[in-house]
């Protein structure tokens, strides 16, 4: 298979010879309105977030806790689609030729909209990667390869549950990062337990040179620090979009803490994984 | 398999029965899409399945519960009346209602158990619709000293009462589900996060022949006692194999079990009764999958599903909790796509009258998931010549249902 090289590769390099973890930040497209979702998408950029995880929404996000689910919802009511979300990173594209965009979400409204279609749009939207929670490496061949050849990465989690003889066929084509979930169990759920992690990290470094970032249950820049030692970025997800929620007035409608709110707890987090 | 003749090898090539492939799928219905922290344990549950299919005591040990404490065989029953009153097929009932905690959903719990108390697993979870599955999980867990919690959407929490009840009594803990709708489909997210969370120490126990290979193979498997017996109890009544069988669909489990050891007999007409709720033509008024549905990925599976242009899952309505789910079983989708069995809707009117039908005709209050069977006898039976030998799965018994059937019928109770 060729060998693309996405903003993604790009970003891990640059950020290596910074010395400097990636701080990978998620919201749900759409979320809690189009505008709102997408003036926040281009405020991430510029309070310190180095890689977007752009969440697709859906109806039954089984992996979700509730922060999560309740952001898919308040998008989905707001009228959020695929399409919308490929025009979002369209627009997010005009002005941001660097930072990396990683579609995450579940198979379904992918397979809905049609796989080939789908990588096609995606791609020339100027999505770099995908993160598709319920399509294992067992049917690598259904998304994963075609998504590959079209110059995308396709990002794998590795879980606490992925053992010594399972990690080689979760690796074998995962490109761009691995994304190491920090817990058995759902998005933004219990504190992962750092020293776990950092040994689990290790066992993943020593049979890939792909980046490792770590996610699930990050909430503050101190544990955002913490987690990040060993690995190579944190992901930021369920703090971010509570942060959403709580910011919204009478009839769930953005308030001027909306995008305020995110930037504040994103500088946080970057100035706590800058800090030596 | 070397010691088969030709003939037979080339029959179970073209054989509806052999499914699914060893990547779970039937066609391209079924498969594995979960969460990778999933993934390891729904292979560890396959080996395990593999191995106990394979050890004569672990059949034994159900044959023995089926026996005593389920009080299998459950009857193949021949209802004169019904058949008189519709003057054409011959109508028998197999009458899974018979059994312990009143539906087919033993069957399966039974097998299920067993499979767990052989992993070592301390704790079962379990999502439920109408509530017969979580009786029967809430069942088998008192019998085995096993911990249980079952999630339970809210709305059916409150329509279906007194197996609430009953689950309480039992020991099980009971989750409502305030998510989505608050039904059969929010129960189950909320169980696979459960099973996320606490996947090492916890079964999940899925009620359905859906969700993730093994599910809907195991599922069936234990469900297919009940076609193997139909068979074997028709013979013993009339000498042959009946003509034409009729199940309802909600996951299908009740359906596939009947179906299953028929689907090589070409002469044996298979149908597949959805739930048509208010009418197909309803948006979000139906759960009839896939005669209302398209192909997607929910649940772990790739089946029809109730879903909009975009992809999102849509709810489901019928009258009855036990069919109200937006997705199917994948076999039952793979034996649509191939033409075996036919599958065809019937509204919450139709099944409403044709458990009075059947009520005031048999002495026999069926569920309102089986009602939907009977109302497509109903419509059928009278086209059929009266040798043609039909049997509908009578899956469970009305008595949970009586509160709902009072309400649409104005009764007081």
């Amino acid at each position: 298979m060729t060998k693309h090289v996405t903003r993604i590769d790009a970003s891990f390099a640059a950020l290596k010879k910074e010395k400097r973890p990636a701080l990978v930040t998620f919201i749900t497209a759409g979320d809690p309105d189009p505008e709102t979702s997408a003036e926040v998408l281009a405020e991430l950029v510029k309070a310190g977030a180095d890689i977007i995880e752009l969440g697709m929404p859906f109806s039954d996000p089984m992996a979700d806790g509730p922060a999560i689910q309740a952001s898919s919802q308040r998008a989905l009511k707001a009228g959020q689609t695929m399409v919308k979300t490929l025009q979002m990173v369209r627009d997010f594209r005009a002005h941001d030729n660097t930072t990396p965009i990683v579609l995450m979400g579940y198979y379904n409204p992918i397979y809905v909209y049609g796989n080939e279609r789908f990588i096609k749009d995606a791609k020339a939207a100027g999505v770099d990667g995908l993160i598709v929670v319920d399509v294992p490496p067992e049917a690598d061949d259904e998304l994963c390869l075609p998504a590959l050849a079209a110059g995308l990465n396709f990002i794998r989690l590795a879980t606490p549950t992925t053992d010594k003889a399972r990690l080689p066929a979760v690796l074998k084509n995962t490109s761009g990062f691995v994304y190491y979930v920090s817990i058995t169990g759902i998005t933004g759920a219990a504190a992962p337990v750092v020293n776990d992690v950092h040994s689990q990290v290790k066992a993943i470094k020593a049979e890939t040179p792909l980046p490792v970032v770590v996610g699930f249950g990050v909430r503050s820049g101190d544990q955002a620090r913490a987690i990040s030692k060993g690995a190579d970025g944190v992901v930021v997800g369920s703090a971010i979009v509570s942060t959403i929620e709580k910011s919204l007035g009478p009839k769930g409608a953005a308030t001027d803490r909306t995008v305020k709110g995110v930037v504040e707890l994103v500088r946080e987090l970057r100035a706590a994984l800058s800090a030596d | 398999m070397a010691t088969k003749s030709k003939k037979t090898a080339e029959a179970a090539l073209n054989s509806y029965a052999t499914g699914p492939d060893d990547r779970g799928f039937f066609g391209i219905f079924g498969g594995r899409f979960v969460a990778e922290t999933l993934m390891p344990l729904i292979l560890e549950l396959e080996r395990a399945y593999e191995a106990a299919k394979a050890d004569p005591e672990f059949q034994r040990e159900l044959d023995f519960l089926n026996l005593h404490y389920a009080g299998r065989p459950s009857p193949l029953y021949h209802a004169e009346r019904m058949t008189a009153e519709l003057g054409g097929a011959k109508i028998y009932f197999k009458r899974e209602e018979l059994n312990h905690t009143g539906s087919h959903k033993i069957n399966n719990c039974l097998g299920q158990i067993l499979l767990a108390r052989r992993m070592g697993k301390k704790r079962i979870i379990a999502e439920t619709g109408a509530g017969q599955h979580g009786v029967a999980v809430a069942t088998v867990c008192a019998k085995y000293g096993m911990e249980c919690e079952v999630y339970m959407g809210a709305t059916d929490v409150e329509r279906q009462a007194p197996n609430v009840a009953r689950m309480m009594l039992l020991g099980a803990k009971l989750n409502p589900v305030t998510s989505g709708a608050g039904t059969l489909k929010d129960a189950m997210n909320e169980a696979l996060r459960d099973w996320v969370t606490n996947v090492r120490d916890t079964y999940y126990l899925i009620g359905t022949a859906a969700g993730p290979h093994p599910y809907p193979a195991m599922v069936r498997d234990f469900q297919a006692i009940i076609g193997h017996e139909t068979r074997k109890q028709m013979m013993e009544a009339e000498g042959r194999l009946p003509d034409t069988i009729v199940a309802c669909i909600g996951g299908g489990s009740n359906a596939i079990g009947i179906f299953h050891p028929f689907l090589d007999d070409p002469g044996v007409a298979i149908y597949g009764v959805e739930a048509g709720g208010h009418g197909i033509d309803v948006e979000n008024g139906h759960a009839a999958s896939m005669t209302g549905g398209s192909p997607g990925v929910l649940h772990g599976n790739r089946t029809y599903l109730l879903q909009d242009g975009d992809g999102q899952i849509l709810e489901g309505h019928s009258i009855s909790a036990g069919l109200d789910y937006p997705g199917v079983g994948p076999e039952h989708s793979w034996l649509k796509t191939i033409g075996r069995v036919t599958y065809v809707p019937a509204t919450d009117k139709e099944a409403l009258d044709a458990l009075q039908f059947c009520t005031r005709l048999e002495g026999i209050i069926p569920a309102l998931e089986s009602s939907h069977a009977l109302a497509l006898v109903k419509k059928l039976a009278p086209t059929l010549a009266k040798d043609n030998l039909l049997v509908v799965n009578i899956s469970g018994r009305g008595d949970k249902d009586l509160a709902t059937v009072a309400k649409h019928l104005g009764m007081k109770i």
